[in-house]
């Protein structure tokens, strides 16, 4: 959670730097209208956020999900970063796809290996417990449906 | 010229970064709106890209309406003017409030006050 109020605040040299780059070279941007643009972009995340956030909750979801995002866009008004959205999000799922694909089977083998070792130990022990614990979880099951 | 040069290193050898500001951060401000329990990986990108190209447009729109196009400038009275004249920015005008000086509100106000004991 934030517990600083800075901590509400977009780093100021990345903002920096994306002004410079989407104005003409040689542009002088005063200290003044720097930290009013990093702070109208906060405003903007919470306007989105809630905007967004809307849409998750007519739709009964407590998830925000792209679609939510892209529809916030457009009640917006901002229908200009919709293309643009679209192109960097798919991108990003590429990329995302070969990481997650090159990490999973990571983990697999890691599992497999992981799960083996342990598996011969741990199955002899289940045996003599399960004979146990089964009818407590038979009694677990009739309370519930008691309940119900 | 020579001081963007690491930058444009770090993107490319970055595997192609599609945005340059911090997940985590957005996240935060986004967290810190009450009604939201949660939020996917995909609209974290998503928002946190779309601060970016908001961040662009107001600099680029305020730069082509301001004063600053012949001094090569951007200020802050460039930003309020455009949160104040463009409808999508309207949403800013709290946080980027016009600025005038003292002489000008003393002076409205002595009209606002001269106004009224003419009813």
């Amino acid at each position: 959670m934030a517990e600083r109020p800075e901590d509400l605040n977009l780093p100021n040299a990345v903002i920096t730097r994306i002004i410079k780059e989407a104005l003409p070279d040689g542009v002088n941007v005063s200290k003044e209208a720097r930290r009013a643009i990093s702070q109208a972009a906060s405003v903007f995340v919470l306007y989105a956020t809630s905007c967004a956030n809307n849409f998750a909750m007519k739709a009964k979801r407590k998830t925000l999900n792209a679609g939510d995002v892209l529809a916030a866009m457009e009640e917006m008004e901002f229908e200009r970063f919709l293309e643009p959205l679209r192109e960097a999000l798919d991108v990003y799922k590429k990329g995302q796809k070969g990481k997650k694909d090159v990490s999973e089977q990571k983990c697999r083998d890691k599992e497999k290996k992981a799960g083996l070792e342990a598996d011969k130990g741990r199955e002899e022990e289940e045996e003599a417990e399960e004979e146990e614990e089964e009818p407590v979880g038979e009694k677990e099951a009739e309370e519930e449906e008691v309940e119900n | 010229m020579s001081q963007n040069n690491p930058d444009q290193e770090d993107q490319t050898s970055g595997a192609k970064k599609t945005i340059s500001l911090p997940i985590s951060r957005v996240r935060l401000i986004m967290k810190s709106s009450p009604d939201v329990s949660s939020i996917n990986q995909d609209a974290l990108f998503l928002t946190t890209k779309a601060t970016e190209l908001f961040v662009q447009h107001l600099a680029l729109s305020s730069f082509n309406n301001g004063s600053g196009k012949e001094t090569n400038s951007l200020s802050y009275s460039d930003l309020a003017k455009t949160a104040e004249e463009t409808e999508t920015f309207h949403f800013l005008t709290d946080i980027l409030p016009k600025k005038i000086l003292a002489r000008d509100y003393l002076k409205s106000l002595e009209q606002m006050q001269e106004e009224e004991a003419d009813f």
